[in-house]
């Protein structure tokens, strides 16, 4: 690993204004990433939910989805599944960012759970 | 075997393994009391999670409240379902990463400020009782329907069985009950609605039941049936709405963000032993609770067709078995207004509140109500919407052992919910009152009693809450909500992703949030009710959504106070730094 970890870099009177410094390049682009996936994902929740189940419900409810009008399965189902799916693939796509830049927390397994 | 014996020995059975489970998980350690020693597997965790989360208000009212109002009631499905994507996505881990005990914890260190945290817990405990309350309420709603015992004597019991596992055996006892009384009541929930959709639609699984043709031959779908038979009887459509879009949206935000919120939610995902150990515990207990949530309006949509079937313009005479119990336990009234006899549902109310009971019998036998006269519509029969889930096996017919699995499902939803939110009030007060504040050098050993005093009298208080309840269950789990979005949520929010956000803002936005949303909820919940219409609404938007605008102007109040106050202090940049990044350093 070419970083040095976070927890060793010196406070001393470094303030906010420059706290950068304390935090390793890596670090840094793991967060950029990792916001610029959030708000992605955010995205869609905030679409399947209040978009499809509530602005947009009346319009979708002219499809049907078998028995259900489509902005009423949104409401009621889709966006229930959605969500759950949301999760896991936040889930598996941040585990992976991490490990690109080092971050991820599996080499303390043994640790914790000994 | 009778159904009374059955509903017996099933609640009789889920009590001693509860118990049981308690006394082989006691507590040693403060930190097996406040996070069960912080080892526990993630798909455990979300197990446990989903009972903590699925109330009395989740599987005795929301089914009824699906099937009494359609299409509104997805603000629950989605509110409840929705904040667990904001959970695993933007708290959760890094919490767990924070990894102490409780969410003031998190408050008080990350704005370096014990008065944050004396905030944090005032919010907590806030949250925490009137959400309580509602539990309390629907075990007594259980034993007083199901095992013949009166609410009070009900609720008496509950709070002992909830003593002995949430006392003795702290977040360690409570996660592994939880975990058995999540497979109690998704048993409960699900078996009914096995039954029931088979019955209406020949297909068992309730998700596609809903979405397919009733097998009466009329070829019609369950929903168009559905809105056809209402709209004939005089009310909207089930599948439109009669909320405001931007109610809908509001109370939808609300619960999402409340559910981000809510201190014993957040609390189990302390427990799981690492940060990434958190979003998959979160992705695991949303699969649970969506089991549960996906199968609701199934169950709600079932309910009212077989309800307004076995009820409309039905002599009550001969008027089913469940429908007479329901009346001797006060949650359904009949008023025969046109003099003819039998039952006739409208849209609108029978008369006015809740009914009142004349000791004499009608002219058809009936219980008389003595309440005043609301004759502007042909609706005869009041029937409380928290028995829906309660009398749909017998609605529907089904066999008895399925009452008493429904009976035993209620109060494993009602004890799970109950245990979690003692839980988080004990240890607020043991750890962050005493511990962190006002008695930093209480030992170990005194903090552990401490807490298992705090839980005790917690449970005192819920179960007082419980017999004299300030409102019927979900509503007021509704107010939990709109505090926690207003509150907590915000400052949890900035703490993990503004390094600006300092002590001044982050109190100023709290108290902001918390005393907005909580005098708007009681200036039209409990001082003035009778103003609580659509016009009197800031923007339109109801009590139960007004928590949005809370957490808007706690945004905006701790924003604009730190602009004018001094940056956190340069440790705070690095604990932020820290939790943002899983690896253990």
């Amino acid at each position: 690993m070419e970083v040095a970890t976070s927890s060793i870099a010196p406070i001393g009177e470094v303030g906010m204004s420059e706290e950068k410094i304390e935090t390793t390049d890596s670090e840094k682009v793991y967060w950029s990433e990792n916001i610029r996936l959030l708000s992605s994902l955010m995205v869609i929740w905030f679409v399947v939910s209040f978009g499809a189940g509530i602005m947009f419900r009346e319009w979708l409810d002219q499809f049907s989805l078998g028995g259900y009008p489509l902005g009423f399965w949104f409401a009621q189902q889709g966006s229930i599944y959605i969500f759950i799916g949301l999760i896991y693939f936040y889930s598996w796509k941040i585990h992976k960012i991490e490990q690109k830049y080092h971050v991820d927390d599996d080499q303390s397994d043994k640790d914790d759970q000994a | 075997m009778s159904t009374q014996t059955l509903i017996y020995l099933f609640v009789g059975l889920s009590f001693a393994m509860y118990i049981g489970i308690a006394i082989w998980s006691r507590a040693a350690s403060t930190k097996d009391f406040y996070i069960a020693g912080g080892g526990v597997n993630p798909v455990v965790n979300g197990m446990a999670t989903a009972a903590d989360w699925m109330s009395a208000a989740s599987f005795i009212s929301m089914a009824g409240i699906i099937a009494f109002s359609g299409y509104d009631a997805s603000v629950y499905l989605m509110g409840w379902t929705g904040g667990y994507v904001m959970l695993a996505l933007l708290l959760a881990p890094y919490l767990r990463k924070f990894g102490q005990f409780t969410v003031p914890d998190f408050i008080g260190t990350r704005y370096y400020s014990k008065a944050a945290r004396v905030v944090a817990v005032i919010c907590l405990i806030f949250i925490s009782f009137t959400y309580i309350a509602g539990q309390m309420r629907g075990v007594g709603i259980v034993f007083s329907r199901f095992l013949d015992v009166p609410i009070t004597m009900g609720v008496i019991i509950g709070m002992a069985i909830v003593f002995v596992y949430a006392v003795l055996g702290g977040m360690k006892g409570i996660t592994y009950t939880q975990v058995a009384q999540y497979c109690v009541l998704i048993f409960a929930y699900m078996v009914p609605a096995f039954f029931i959709s088979f019955l209406l639609t020949d297909n068992p699984i309730p998700q596609l039941g809903l979405g397919s043709t009733v097998n009466d031959g009329s070829g019609l779908y369950v929903l168009q049936k559905l809105d056809l038979v209402l709209q004939d009887m005089g009310f909207g459509a089930y599948t439109d709405g009669s909320k405001s879009m931007i109610d809908v949206f509001c109370i939808t935000a609300a619960l999402m963000i409340g559910t981000a919120g809510l201190p014993h939610v957040i609390v189990r995902f302390f427990t799981v032993p690492k940060a990434s150990d958190a979003r998959k515990s979160a992705g695991w207990a949303l699969v649970f609770i969506a089991l549960l949530y996906t199968t609701a309006p199934a169950v709600g949509a079932f309910a009212r067709l077989n309800f307004i079937d076995s009820v409309q313009d039905q002599d009550y005479a001969t008027a089913p078995a469940w429908f007479k119990n329901w009346e001797a336990n006060d949650l359904i009234a009949w008023r025969d207004k046109n003099g003819d006899g039998k039952m006739q549902l409208g849209n609108g109310d029978p008369f006015k509140g809740a009914p009142e009971f004349d000791e004499v019998a009608g002219a058809s036998g009936e219980r008389v109500v003595k309440n005043d006269a609301a004759d502007d519509n042909v609706n005869e029969v009041y029937v409380d919407r928290d028995i829906m889930v309660l009398a749909n096996p017998e609605i529907a017919n089904l066999p008895g052992w399925v009452i008493a699995l429904v009976a035993a499902g209620g109060l494993a939803a009602a004890l799970s919910t109950a245990a979690g939110l003692l839980l988080v009030i004990s240890s607020s007060i043991s750890h962050d009152l005493l511990k962190q504040t006002f008695r930093p050098r209480i030992t170990e050993k005194g903090e552990l009693l401490a807490a298992r005093l705090a839980a005790t009298a917690a449970i005192v208080v819920a179960g007082y809450l419980g017999i004299y309840p300030p409102g019927w269950v979900a509503q007021v789990v509704a107010f939990a909500f709109g505090l926690a979005a207003a509150s907590l949520f915000p400052a949890i929010f900035m703490g993990i992703f503004s390094k600006r956000m300092n002590r001044e803002g982050a109190i100023a936005g709290m108290v902001t949030g918390l005393t907005f949303t909580f005098l708007y909820i009681g200036w039209f919940k409990l001082w003035s009710p009778a103003s609580n219409i659509a016009a009197n609404w800031l923007f339109g938007i109801s009590p139960e959504g007004i928590g949005v605008i809370g957490m808007v102007l706690n945004f905006a109040v701790a924003i604009t106070v730190a602009k004018f106050t001094s940056a956190p202090p340069a440790e705070v940049g690095k604990l932020v730094d820290n939790i943002r990044v899983p690896r253990l350093s």
